[in-house]
């Protein structure tokens, strides 16, 4: 029992330490594939310690969201954090507190709060970038949706453990094209729901192209450090659903001892470079949509989601 | 060992029901994607998954006639049929993008998924009238391609993604045959091929010659010309 509590709690602090070398490395890729130098993949986290060093500027004209909003943020993936498989292959503590779509409602409130605190300063560009938010988010919506129901309908669970072993055992569970389909589903909407490239550039620093970064403009010192981390840990809970989860529910601790969870840290990371290669391969290849095309992107990924659903339903 | 043949065939099934959601997904494709050569390559992918379901039936079921058909597909439908289309078509129909489809790409994926759905509430009772060892994901995924191939004849203006989508039909309804016809003749087989090719060859020279008089592809601008009769045509010329 302590046991479990001890390694929910260690998953926190690698989410903690790590998310920000996954944001470092990314960068760190697609200077290089420009053929560039790039910043060091440690840039990231001299970032946050400078934002935490500086002084924080609040409009006088803002309300308590505003202030709330960082640690809103930044204590939403933690938590989510809590009920994922990181590291082990067997439940945790707090692993049946909520299900994949209890996750998901903690990880939209962080970004609700964020959305609300954009239109709550007067700058003109944080509005623009919260409704764009609100509209992306409402397009995936029913994506998400209808991968959870999908989850459910072929694992008969949405705990996220019980749905990873669900397609190790027997093997041939893995080939299962509702499985596959998921996948190619999941995946788009980690980029639109992360503000990756078809749907929203992240190192764009074009005001009026912004979608996510505009809602952070307003911030300062530690609120921006808050935000930022918060935001790095979002991706990083977001790859290790989708990595552990669904596309390669192997390499995790399944012995409860300590050397054996160490273990599983290394494994995990490995697993996360991989994706970012691909991830860095799309943003380096493909064009930002335009505004009103991210309609089709998300259309394409409900329609890879109910047909995921349909194969299950052909295959009764 | 017996245990072992069992794996080896839920193997073999849970690949074929994965080609089988690809196909689909191709499907889906050819409905949504702007450009011509788009719509030529999602074909191509979807005849090689055909041929790859053709195969693995072929392995499962132990059949030989299965292996002639993966064959034929992959020879008439992934290269004889898209070089025909290259060697007839002028070159800059594919650069073109379709801009006016009748309805717009979400609403056109909306509508094509209602019509999965539909073949599979038409397939139940099919499934149900034929033996138990003919059953299988072939039969809706290859009835809702028919659809969605119907569909793209319905909704698309350009004559190559046309093509595509007739194409696309007898691609699903081959899907559905080499689930319930495994022991079909060779003979027909490649009868029913060279008929697709000779069908590609005509409407390839046909989208060909359109081309050179009009100076477009675009089916849904040809209305307009034949409600022009002849006297008005003179009268606008002058004469």
């Amino acid at each position: 029992m302590i046991e479990r509590i001890f390694f929910n709690l260690l998953q926190v602090l690698v989410v903690l330490v790590f998310s920000p070398l996954v944001a470092g490395v990314i960068n760190r890729l697609k200077e290089i594939v420009q053929s560039k130098r790039g910043p060091s993949i440690f840039q990231p986290y001299r970032d946050l310690w400078k934002f935490f060093q500086k002084d924080e500027v609040i409009s006088e004209e803002s309300s308590w969201i505003f202030r709330a909003t960082p640690y809103i943020a930044f204590i939403t993936p933690i938590f989510v954090t809590l009920l994922i498989p990181v590291l082990t292959d067997y439940p945790l503590f707090f692993a049946f507190m909520a299900d994949m779509v209890g996750g998901g409602f903690v990880l939209a409130l962080g970004g609700f709060f964020k959305t609300l605190a954009a239109v709550d300063t007067a700058n003109p560009y944080g509005p623009m970038g919260a409704s764009r938010t609100r509209m992306v988010g409402f397009l995936a919506e029913p994506v998400f949706i209808i991968v959870f129901f999908t989850v459910a309908f072929v694992a008969d669970s949405t705990i996220p453990y019980i749905v990873q072993k669900r397609w190790m055992s027997p093997p041939s569970n893995f080939l299962e094209p509702s499985h596959v389909l998921l996948m190619a589903a999941f995946f788009m909407l980690i980029l639109a729901e992360t503000g990756r490239i078809p749907v929203d550039n992240p190192s764009g620093h074009f005001e009026l192209a912004m979608i996510d970064e505009s809602k952070m403009l307003e911030y300062s010192g530690k609120g921006a450090a808050l935000i930022k981390w918060g935001g790095y840990m979002k991706l990083f809970v977001l790859l290790c659903i989708f990595l552990n989860v669904l596309v390669t529910p192997w390499g995790l601790a399944y012995k409860q001892t300590f050397g054996n969870v160490l273990l599983a840290v290394p494994l995990v990371l490995f697993k996360i470079f991989i994706f970012i290669l691909v991830l860095v391969i799309i943003e380096s290849s493909l064009a930002k949509l335009r505004l009103f095309r991210i309609t089709e992107f998300l259309g394409s990924a409900f329609v890879t989601s109910v047909a995921a659903m349909l194969m299950r339903l052909f295959s009764l | 060992m017996i245990n072992d043949n069992l794996i080896a065939v839920s193997i073999l099934d849970s690949l074929n029901m994965l080609a089988g959601g690809l196909f689909l997904l191709t499907a889906f494709g050819i409905v949504a994607t702007r450009q011509a050569k788009g719509t030529l390559t999602l074909f191509i992918t979807q005849s090689l998954l055909l041929a790859v379901s053709a195969f693995l039936l072929g392995l499962r079921h132990s059949s030989l006639h299965l292996y002639g058909v993966a064959l034929v597909n992959v020879v008439a439908k992934a290269i004889l049929i898209p070089w025909v289309l290259r060697k007839t078509v002028h070159e800059e129909v594919y650069t073109r993008r379709e801009i006016d489809q009748v309805l717009n790409i979400p609403s056109s994926l909306l509508i094509s998924l209602a019509l999965v759905i539909i073949a599979y509430f038409l397939t139940i009772p099919l499934q149900q009238a034929i033996a138990v060892e003919f059953r299988g994901p072939n039969i809706p995924i290859g009835f809702a391609v028919l659809f969605l191939g119907a569909y793209t004849l319905a909704v698309r203006r350009e004559a190559v993604p046309l093509l595509i989508g007739l194409l696309a039909m007898e691609n699903g309804a081959f899907f559905a045959g080499i689930s319930l016809a495994r022991t079909l003749p060779l003979l027909v087989e490649l009868a029913i091929a060279t008929d697709g090719l000779i069908i590609v060859f005509i409407t390839g020279v046909l989208i060909r010659a359109v081309h050179q008089h009009i100076g477009t592809t675009e089916v849904g601008a040809m209305a307009r010309l034949k409600e022009r009769t002849t006297d008005e045509a003179l009268e606008e010329t002058g004469q």
